[in-house]
């Protein structure tokens, strides 16, 4: 019987020790991702001073400097740290400038999107009954249907531009936040204070945006910025698909699209930019998870 | 049963014809939707000719209604660069890309139902943390990129695969690897969060009760139950691979729907956009609805959920 017993132990330390569920050390400082944070510092530190930065103008062309390699590569130059592509433009700096589109996009569109679904979220949460069942349903239709389809169509008849990639983000992200910030609200709601509020003759107006809102502020944080590195894919994607923000601003999905085709030549005009953006992204996320952890932890299931 | 049925289709309908509102409400706010909607290089008589064939030049109530009713009737239009019907031209396009989801979808089913169940079983270890490093990674790889890195690599430097366009098997080789990686770190998720649940039910207990090795126990009676999970996000698996095709496509210069996708962005062929985007919601909501019944079918818990 003993064995058996054994066996069963032995098969079941992984499956009984504390998974993420249970109780886990909180993120803290200590535990803070160093790396992540130190990328995300630079691009946000490089982005706002760009102009003093960059070495070059990233719109600038010079044709006889064109497709010149990395510094560390066979016929690169200390002037061109990282090559220029087929207009003769650096890429260092149109790297540096890109960086600031990508921040700017990410940040409207999240203010925008994550705005638009906090509100929803409280407004579906809180009143209950039909609104929030026909709310939902809007929710759910959104997020199975396939909305990039719609942030292209948008591209095509708004025309390109920082509004309408702001917009089409909007359209993408909105219905996350709504879900599952109604589902913070859902709990707020069932505690004491709400009622209290109530019997104390608040509207209910005002009990969403001063009681709901601070209880449900932690929740929106931790999926603003979970949500900052999908956004830049995105806005990456749009670009590199020709519906972001038009030429000559650098965009580094742009930047991809523009080396695809001298990828045999000139392998760093793609490369870089691309391996700019999963650094970020990556960067990005592990912030989000170690915030999530910090903050909300319950989150983890999201 | 038969309720269900009937109101999952008239959600899907009447989806559609809040996406088919969109789509002729942005016709029209960007300005003349003649500019969209006819060459560039159309003279005044063209238009004013155009404005009245299309009915443009009536009020917008009777302007919707003849535009549902093409849509009714099949007419999505005409494609300004192909000149022909961009239904047409969709239909043309569309079997390029179903040899291709096929492929993706099970490429990464194959690396990640492995990936999953290792992390689960080895959880906590130096295996899990491999594999959720994996996941990471993937999800922050943009995959236009990792398609034109896969490129440089096997194509360029190494001369093994093709790059680009269709042609025998090893053309397949590159475009499903990066639509398929595409689902690959959040299908390895779901399996093992999954299989963690399931490991830690009473029947699993039994089973080891009995004696059962590690890899029955795990292979046959856990991940059979795990997958359930899997399989019922097939039809999201499918919407997400539609849209992860438009940019493969383009990188691979695959001559399916993704790509012409991109053509009618990158032409500003609004017809043809507005066609494909409906023809392809219609293909996505349509999968969605059946997995829905399917599921509603074989579990009757989802028909009152």
């Amino acid at each position: 019987m003993a064995r058996v017993e054994e066996r069963i132990d032995a098969g079941f330390v992984a499956s009984t020790a504390p998974d993420e569920a249970g109780p886990r050390p909180r993120g803290d400082l200590a535990r803070l991702p160093w790396i992540s944070f130190v990328i995300i510092a630079v691009m946000v530190f490089v982005a706002v001073l760009a102009p003093l930065i960059a070495p070059h103008s990233p719109t600038e062309q010079s044709l006889p400097d064109k497709l010149r390699p990395p510094a560390w590569e066979d016929g690169g130059s200390a002037k061109h740290l990282l090559g220029t592509d087929v207009l003769g433009r650096d890429v260092l700096s149109r790297l540096i400038y890109g960086a600031r589109v990508s921040l700017i996009v990410a940040a409207v569109a999240l203010l925008a999107g994550g705005g638009i679904g906090l509100i929803v979220g409280i407004v579906s949460g809180y009143l209950g009954g039909r609104v929030d069942s026909f709310l939902m349903r809007v929710v759910d239709a959104t997020l199975t249907f396939p909305t990039i389809l719609i942030a292209l169509l948008l591209a095509v008849s708004l025309g390109q531009g920082l509004q309408t990639i702001a917009i089409a983000i909007t359209v993408l992200i909105w219905a996350r936040f709504a879900r599952v910030v109604r589902g913070e609200v859902l709990a707020v709601k069932a505690r004491d204070f709400v009622a209290l509020a109530r019997v104390h003759g608040c509207s209910h107006l005002r009990i969403m945006t001063v009681h709901i809102v601070p209880n449900v502020l932690n929740t929106f944080m931790v999926l603003l910025t979970l949500h900052i590195g999908f956004v830049i894919i995105v806005e990456a994607s749009l670009s590199f698909l020709g519906a972001g923000i038009p030429p000559p601003t650098p965009s580094w999905g742009q930047m991809v699209a523009d080396g695809r085709s001298h990828i045999a030549s000139a392998w760093w005009l793609s490369v870089v930019p691309g391996a700019a953006i999963m650094l970020v992204v990556l960067a990005f996320n592990l912030f989000g998870d170690w915030l999530r952890d910090w903050l909300d932890p319950r989150l983890r299931q999201v | 049963m038969q309720r269900f049925v009937l109101r999952r289709l008239a959600q899907s309908v009447v989806l559609l014809f809040v996406l088919a509102l969109i789509i002729f409400a942005l016709a029209r706010v960007s300005g003349n939707p003649a500019d969209l909607l006819l060459r560039e290089d159309a003279t005044q008589e063209d238009r004013a000719h155009f404005l009245h064939a299309l009915g443009l030049d009536r009020p917008v109530h009777e302007q919707l209604y003849l535009f549902l009713g093409g849509l009714l009737r099949g007419d999505l239009g005409e494609s300004i660069r192909y000149r022909k019907p961009a239904a047409e031209v969709f239909f043309e396009r569309l079997p390029n890309t179903l040899q291709l989801l096929p492929l993706a979808m099970v490429g990464a089913l194959v690396i990640a139902i492995p990936l999953g169940v290792l992390a689960a079983v080895y959880r906590g270890t130096m295996v899990d943390r491999i594999s959720s490093a994996i996941a990471v990674v993937g999800i922050a790889t943009p995959s236009f990129w990792l398609g034109i890195v896969l490129i440089y690599v096997f194509s360029i430097k190494l001369s093994l695969l093709p790059s680009s366009r269709m042609g025998g098997p090893s053309h397949y080789v590159l475009p499903a690897i990066t639509l398929g990686l595409f689902l690959v770190a959040g299908m390895m998720r779901l399996v093992r969060s999954s299989l963690l649940e399931v490991m830690d039910s009473e029947f699993v207990k039994l089973a080891r009760l009995k004696g059962l090795s590690q890899t029955v126990v795990i292979w046959k009676h856990c991940l059979r139950n795990a997958l359930i999970p899997v399989t019922t996000l097939f039809g999201v698996y499918f919407a997400l691979l539609i849209t992860g095709a438009i940019v493969t496509e383009t990188v691979f210069a695959w001559p399916g729907v993704g790509r012409l996708t991109y053509e009618a962005v990158i032409f500003r062929d609004y017809p043809l956009l507005q066609a494909v985007i409906l023809l392809k919601a219609i293909i996505v909501l349509g999968v969605n609805l059946g997995v829905d019944i399917l599921y509603a079918y074989l579990d009757p818990r989802v028909r009152y959920a």
